[in-house]
């Protein structure tokens, strides 16, 4: 039977640039993915005639710039089309509008303060600091502060002197970023609840931490640290939805001579006198390569797909421990035509934005607190857009398709399974949350996909149905992501590595941790790296 | 109470029919959010009106801070780096303030009201750092930006102007001086101050009777040649009479992302401004910190030879860069091609001769000049009429 030379278990992001980039450097790559589609969370499917949903992931930043120059994606279908707006809509029937354009963004913030409109610009530039400190690092294994490696102690200077270059202040904001909650962390700007409110989903987003929970600071810097055509924070449409992204990495992966075999569930990855050998699929196929790379999460990769035996006990331990825990669901809606919504124009600049409904960090927190007892939030958080504004592919013309992130969602109601009443009872929370704000919303409803964390684990594999594969705490980042000792992509077994974004830099559709695991096994066989350098900030 | 998409298009100032109708050209840009004129008909016709009759300038969208309360005195001494307590009741101050570290925010001007009755103007906007300072103090600072409408009357002929309109024994208002009015039954506050070096005026007045204020004084200051200026013409000025622009020459310390990037008032030349016999004051600590380990920068006015503007350019003192210019313009009345630079110190010192790289295009083709240039002690406009009182006629 023919041996590649690596197998890459998961068609997502991670695991196509992953196998793109092995493939460029030469290697004969075969990707692996279990169900009869690739993309793994980001994909664009079909569940009504003639609508395309982004029914995982919805909208793009993260995405490394590098690569999808490097990998050619636009050649190969790849555009990505930024947006403006976004609006939180108020209980009181005002609302907070997002602009993009300065000027208007000040204006908008001194309708409820004059103060919070002047101190956003301070609050601008301190992100930006942080965001400036993280970016370089994207596209690089994170150092391992105990080696002694050269290249380690050099990275590891670098990112002290770029520490200290911050000063003090900016020091103690690093601290504060990696370790506050976005909620006690916004208090240092702003004074009006919906402000905070509106800017606080950021660091919530696909997190099982409320508002008040420590940590959630750094979520927040998480989604700002993209850019799109170097607006730093900026987020845009993949035309064609999600499914783009990942369509275009498999051709520029297959133009390098990559394979892919969809339904191919793996069973086991094979291991003999300590050392990689392939896969064994459910269905009894095996497929053989000294190269076996997981992009599926620590969890499913350490305590699913490998063998316990196989592994040090440290490791199956941390794997078990190991935080990724569901806190999310999604709706995916065809809509008959574009609703109206209270306070704002049909067809307003806002709408085109990410809109959301909670107007108070203290309602935030109060979504979380029904998370925390078992169950999913009475008063969802929302996340939602409205893509077809801006990409004719999605709806028939006239016609709308609606993106709807819910948090918060539990992996399992009080302890037990979702049930199919749960799941209509999660589903009528969230449309009665829009429908408060939009009247004619619920008559213009043709489909709806309804995905609670249960259907996210069941139909993507994702623990939990964890956006991030594991939570973006600090106890969970950089060199301890996913463990300290496995950081640097490198599995605990001779030729086994880790390409998910259970690794560094973490989740959100950025490819990165793909083409960082690339390098680091190029490095490994002796190989001519393939994968580019991170842009520089200027 | 559904909000049009046009409730967040730019907003006008209460002169804007005036202006709009005097637009001839139709050169506008944006400031802080209003629509403004760069020019009107002809940045060097507008640019010479400033000096050689009266050149009339819209700043109503200045941001402009009330500050009053029992402590308003002592907060403002807490807040700037200059002896608030010497700007007596009818006058007015220039002053920058620092943050913490000793980096400039932003500089302004400080207008006395009354015995508790400050106005701040400032470039940038400052409620975030004004309200954060006022902790613990007796003071109430309001937003008054959008409340006050203001023109600045700039020019040989401007006191001629204003007397023509009525405004009685205005000449004998003294530089930095502020009074009242009564227009129409509303206050009309004058001060003697501006953005142009030259002898001039600011008009400060409720914006409701904004356009009847434009009018009257158009039509006083016809036979004294009056002409509205806009934001370019203005800028040419301020460069020959060494003013600096916020967010041009220096950025505010708040808004600095990258290190190193923040400048302290030494180092902007404004060290006249510090009073380090205040007992305290916001950034006295970091700035006693640098007068005695030394600043990093200096900034320098520069006559540079030959006549092509050094816009952008390098600055070298023989092979080695040593700073780069933030202002710079060929000057009309002093005839003198003038640039501001910022040096790395201890370069810049009175005398030093440097070179300008510069590059200027014509029909496309670019060329690169080296022009020598010279450190100069002082700005190269600074006329006898800005100083007198009174004012004289032209």
């Amino acid at each position: 039977m023919k041996k590649y030379d690596a197998i890459v278990i998961g068609a997502g992001h991670n695991g196509l640039s992953n196998g793109a980039y092995l493939a460029k450097a030469g290697l004969d790559v075969l990707v692996l993915e279990r169900n009869s589609y690739i993309g793994g969370a980001t994909v664009s499917r079909e569940l009504h005639k003639d609508w395309t949903y982004s029914n995982c992931s919805y909208v793009c930043s993260l995405l490394r710039p590098e690569i999808v120059r490097d990998l050619e994606l636009p050649r190969h279908g790849l555009q990505v089309v930024p947006y403006g707006g976004g609006v939180t809509f108020m209980q009181n029937g005002d609302h907070f509008g997002n602009y993009f354009d300065h000027e208007r963004q000040h204006r908008e913030m001194a309708r409820f303060s004059k103060r919070d409109a002047n101190a956003y610009e301070r609050y601008s530039a301190d992100v930006q600091k942080q965001t400036r400190l993280i970016r370089p690092y994207l596209l690089r294994r994170p150092p391992d502060p105990t080696s002694l490696k050269l290249r380690d102690l050099k990275d590891l200077a670098e990112f002290a002197g770029s520490f200290t270059a911050l000063g003090e202040e900016g020091l103690a904001d690093t601290l504060k970023f990696w370790t506050k909650s976005v909620g006690d962390y916004l208090e240092e700007y702003f004074e009006t609840d919906v402000i905070k409110a509106h800017l606080a989903g950021s660091g919530i987003i696909g997190t099982a931490l409320g508002v008040y929970s420590p940590g959630t600071a750094y979520v927040l810097l998480h989604h700002y640290m993209g850019d799109v055509d170097g607006n730093v924070g900026s987020w845009g449409f993949a035309r064609g939805g999600m499914g783009a992204v990942s369509g275009s990495l498999a051709k520029s992966y297959q133009s390098f001579g990559g394979e892919i075999v969809c339904d191919a569930d793996v069973e086991r990855i094979l291991v003999k006198g300590g050392r990689t050998v392939g896969v064994a699929l459910k269905n009894g196929d095996e497929y053989h390569a000294d190269i076996v790379v997981s992009n599926l999460d620590p969890k499913r990769t350490f305590l699913d797909v490998m063998d316990a035996s196989d592994l040090p006990a440290d490791v199956v331990k941390k794997a078990e421990n190991f935080k990724i825990r569901g806190s999310s669901g999604k709706l995916n809606i065809a809509l008959d035509g574009l609703p109206t919504f209270n306070g704002i124009e049909k067809g307003s600049p806002l709408g085109v934005g990410d809109m959301h409904f909670t107007d108070s960090l203290e309602r935030m927190e109060r979504a979380y607190d029904d998370w925390k007892a078992g169950t999913w939030s009475k008063d969802p958080y929302l996340d939602m857009l409205i893509p077809s504004q801006n990409d004719p592919t999605l709806a028939p013309p006239g016609k709308h398709m609606m993106t709807v992130f819910v948090q918060y969602a539990p992996p399992k109601i009080n302890g037990g399974e979702w049930t199919a009443e749960d799941k209509a009872g999660f589903e009528k929370s969230v449309l009665d949350q829009i429908g408060r704000y939009s009247p004619d919303f619920k008559d213009l409803i043709l489909h709806c996909e309804t995905r609670t964390p249960a259907e996210i684990e069941a139909e993507v594999g994702l623990t939990e149905g964890n956006i991030f594969q594991g939570e973006l705490t600090f106890d969970q980042l950089l060199f301890n992501r996913p463990f300290p000792g496995y950081a640097q992509y490198r599995g605990p077994v001779q030729g086994m590595y880790m390409c998910g974004s259970g690794t560094h830099p973490g989740g959100g559709v950025m490819s990165a941790p793909g083409a960082n695991a690339a390098r680091e096994i190029l490095r490994d066989l002796n190989q001519t790296n393939t994968v580019p350098e991170g842009y520089a900030d200027d | 109470m559904n909000r049009k998409h046009g409730d967040i298009m730019m907003l006008e100032t209460p002169f804007h029919s005036r202006v709009a109708a005097l637009n001839e050209i139709n050169e506008w840009d944006g400031w802080a959010g209003y629509t403004t004129p760069t020019a009107y008909f002809d940045v060097e016709l507008e640019y010479f009106a400033v000096r050689s009759t009266t050149g009339v300038f819209d700043l109503s969208p200045m941001n402009k801070y009330r500050i009053t309360g029992p402590d308003a005195q002592a907060y403002l001494d807490r807040v700037m780096t200059r002896n608030i307590s010497k700007i007596s009741v009818g006058r007015v101050g220039y002053s920058v303030w620092c943050n913490d570290a000793g980096q400039v925010l932003d500089d302004g001007t400080i207008f006395r009201l009354g015995e508790s009755d400050y106005r701040l103007c400032s470039y940038a906007r400052a409620m975030d750092w004004l309200s954060w300072c006022a902790m613990g103090f007796d003071v109430h600072i309001d937003d008054e930006s959008d409340g006050v409408a203001a023109l600045a009357v700039q020019g040989p002929t401007s006191c001629s102007c204003l007397k023509a309109m009525g405004l009685n024994a205005i000449e004998e208002l003294k530089p930095f001086g502020l009074t009242h009015f009564d227009f129409e039954g509303e206050d009309l506050m004058v001060s003697r101050t501006g953005f142009t070096g030259d002898l001039g005026y600011e008009l400060w007045i409720a914006p409701h009777k904004a356009e009847a204020l434009w009018d009257k004084l158009f039509a006083a200051g016809k036979p004294y040649m009056i002409k509205p200026i806009g934001s370019s013409a203005l800028n040419l000025a301020r460069i020959e009479t060494g003013f600096l622009q916020a967010g041009v020459d220096f950025v505010s310390a708040q808004d600095a992302v990258r290190p190193g990037r923040s400048r302290s008032p030494f180092e902007l030349g404004l060290g006249w401004l510090v009073d380090m016999n205040k007992p305290v004051f916001n950034g006295k600590k970091a700035l006693q910190r640098e007068q005695k380990e030394g600043s990093r920068y200096r900034f320098v006015i520069l006559d540079v030879e030959g006549n092509k503007p050094a816009h952008n350019s390098f600055i070298f003192k023989g092979k080695k860069q040593v700073g780069t210019v933030t202002s710079a313009a060929w000057c009309p009345t002093a005839k003198s091609n003038v640039a501001f630079a910022q040096l790395e110190m201890p370069h810049g010192q009175v005398g030093d001769e440097l070179v300008a790289e510069i590059y200027y295009e014509r029909e496309l083709q670019w060329t690169r000049v080296l022009a020598p240039c010279k450190v100069i002690d002082s700005a190269v406009f600074n006329p006898e009429r800005r100083r007198m009182t009174p004012a004289p006629a032209f």
